[in-house]
């Protein structure tokens, strides 16, 4: 499920070339926070600059480093178990935009940045939202994989998040419909048009100006956007999700 | 109260439009699906067959001939604008050809679903003046900068529309999933526009800069969701980077719901 660099990949992760993630995977350091700035400066001689991303930044990167990947189980046959499967999608959303929003930058320019950034405020919120709304029931923090991401890579940054965006979308019309509680259907309903805007956004910077914000291969011929059941957006997600996830009651 | 105050000021004529093909809608099944058969694809055969044999309640037509009626609205705006030459810059024109061809569809897929149910077009008056063709917009097909504000105002309207009726779908899974469907192409169709007029894709609290435009915002800067403040379950700070994020943020990530009454209200000045 997951993909794991070479040590000589010189592919670029999160943290630039050859950059900080990978010097922790390889150095099997990623626990120790307090060691990170001057890991960073450990990887000043790579070919891409070290990128200051702020205390409040590496406090987050410390966190998502050391999530455990818990195995996970969705219920599908609860409104609950909807919830937490959105959850789930807003955790991932949540942690690309982080690495997007502070590994990405140089890659971006100034409109793209202020685009990701606020991408990245909303994501957060609706996890955090979701989080508290299943209070006890919520499945924990998910670990993500993004190593096969390019994140100084401005097509690979922007492509992956056309394809979250779009994948959101899908998911969120997917699921609409198991849903028993018009509470939790009126809160998707909230939530799926701001990732609808998203992913005309982000389109929108991939092929400005053209009809590629809504375009033919997403929007049918009757004019309807995609909607996908669980298991095949559950499928799309995993490569990028190293938890075990079991999905029940679908 | 205040909801019975806003109906009031509808146009009665407008709330009869959308309601008024009420007694038509049973006995017309059969029928309507007949006409579904010949032409539509495989899925929406089976939706409709599925839709019609269970007899579509009367509370779902009635939605999706309010959907109908504001499908309509935009469909005939793009047509218009897309059709009046000089108006949208060539840069442009890909972008709102696109919308148009969506609109169009809607239409098209609205009118098959209900079948003889489906509510007539109104006739438009797109400068807002009922009819007098001398609105607040009145140079809506003439400058381009009021046409894209309009076509803001009408792409944002429409979401919070289908969201605010989603719930009364629940009765029918299929058309629920159209309907939402459709609720997230208009979102798509919003957030180009805005950029287009050079702003953000999604809504800030509850402002907007276009004239008259105040009451399709309102409500927009809720903060609280499903009995949760969600500022106290995130961190709000200066956002940027790192964890925190902006008060912005938490009304932009929300898209808020309009009753059928608040829309009706929205749209009653173009329709004549």
């Amino acid at each position: 499920m997951r993909t794991t660099h070479d040590e000589n990949g010189v592919r670029a992760g999160p943290f630039g070339a050859g950059g900080r993630r990978d010097f922790l995977r390889v150095a099997g350091l990623g626990g120790l926070a307090l060691a990170l700035p001057s890991l960073l400066q450990g990887c000043s001689d790579t070919t891409a600059p070290p990128v200051d991303i702020g205390l409040d930044a590496e406090a987050q990167l410390h966190r998502y480093l050391n999530i455990p990947p818990t195995p996970v189980t969705i219920d599908l046959s609860t409104d609950i178990g909807i919830a937490n499967y959105a959850y789930a999608l807003e955790q991932l959303e949540a942690q690309f935009y982080f690495f997007a929003n502070e590994f990405g930058r140089q890659a971006l320019s100034a409109e793209e940045n202020l685009v990701i950034r606020d991408i990245r405020g909303h994501e957060q919120v609706h996890s955090d939202f979701l989080k508290a709304l299943l209070g006890a029931a919520a499945i924990p923090m998910l670990k993500t994989d993004f190593s096969t991401v390019d994140f100084s890579s401005r097509a690979e940054v922007l492509g992956t998040a056309q394809v979250f965006e779009d994948l959101g979308v899908a998911a969120y019309n997917g699921a609409g419909q198991l849903l028993e509680s018009p509470q939790y259907l009126l809160i998707a309903g909230k939530i799926v048009s701001v990732e609808a805007r998203h992913a005309a956004a982000i389109r929108d910077l991939l092929q400005p100006n053209s009809r590629f914000f809504a375009g033919d291969v997403v929007i049918d011929a009757n004019g309807l956007d995609r909607a996908f059941d669980p298991a095949t957006v559950l499928a799309a997600a995993a490569p990028f999700i190293v938890n075990p996830i079991t999905v029940v009651g679908g | 109260m205040e909801n019975l105050t806003i109906f009031d000021t509808i146009d009665e004529d407008l709330a009869r439009t959308v309601s008024r093909r009420r007694a038509l809608s049973e006995g017309s099944s059969k029928l309507a699906m007949g006409a579904m058969m010949l032409s539509a694809p495989l899925a929406l055969a089976a939706m409709a067959r599925s839709a019609f044999a269970q007899g579509i309640p009367q509370q779902i037509t009635d939605v999706l001939n309010f959907a109908l009626t504001l499908e309509y609205l935009e469909a005939e705006f793009y047509v218009t604008g897309v059709g009046t030459s000089g108006l949208i810059p060539a840069d442009k024109i890909d972008v709102f050809d696109q919308i148009r061809k969506h609109e169009v569809a809607h239409v098209a897929f609205l009118k098959s679903v209900l079948g003889a149910a489906a509510v007539a077009k109104p006739q438009f008056d797109f400068t807002a003046g009922n009819g007098s063709g001398s609105g607040p917009y009145a140079g809506v097909f003439s400058d381009y900068n009021i046409f894209v504000a309009v076509a803001q105002a009408f792409e944002d309207t429409g979401v919070r529309a289908y969201k605010g009726q989603a719930t009364n779908l629940m009765s029918n899974d299929a058309i629920l999933t159209a309907a939402l469907q459709i609720h997230s192409v208009e979102a798509r169709h919003a957030s180009m526009v805005r950029r287009c007029r050079g702003k953000k894709g999604w809504i800030t609290r509850a402002i907007t800069d276009i004239p008259g435009a105040q009451i399709v915002y309102a409500g927009e800067a809720n903060t609280v969701q499903a009995g949760i403040d969600v500022t106290k379950v995130t961190v709000v700070g200066k956002g940027g980077g790192g964890r925190a994020v902006t008060l912005d943020a938490v009304t932009e990530a929300f898209d808020e719901p309009l009753t059928m009454e608040q829309v009706l209200r929205i749209v009653d000045p173009f329709i004549v």
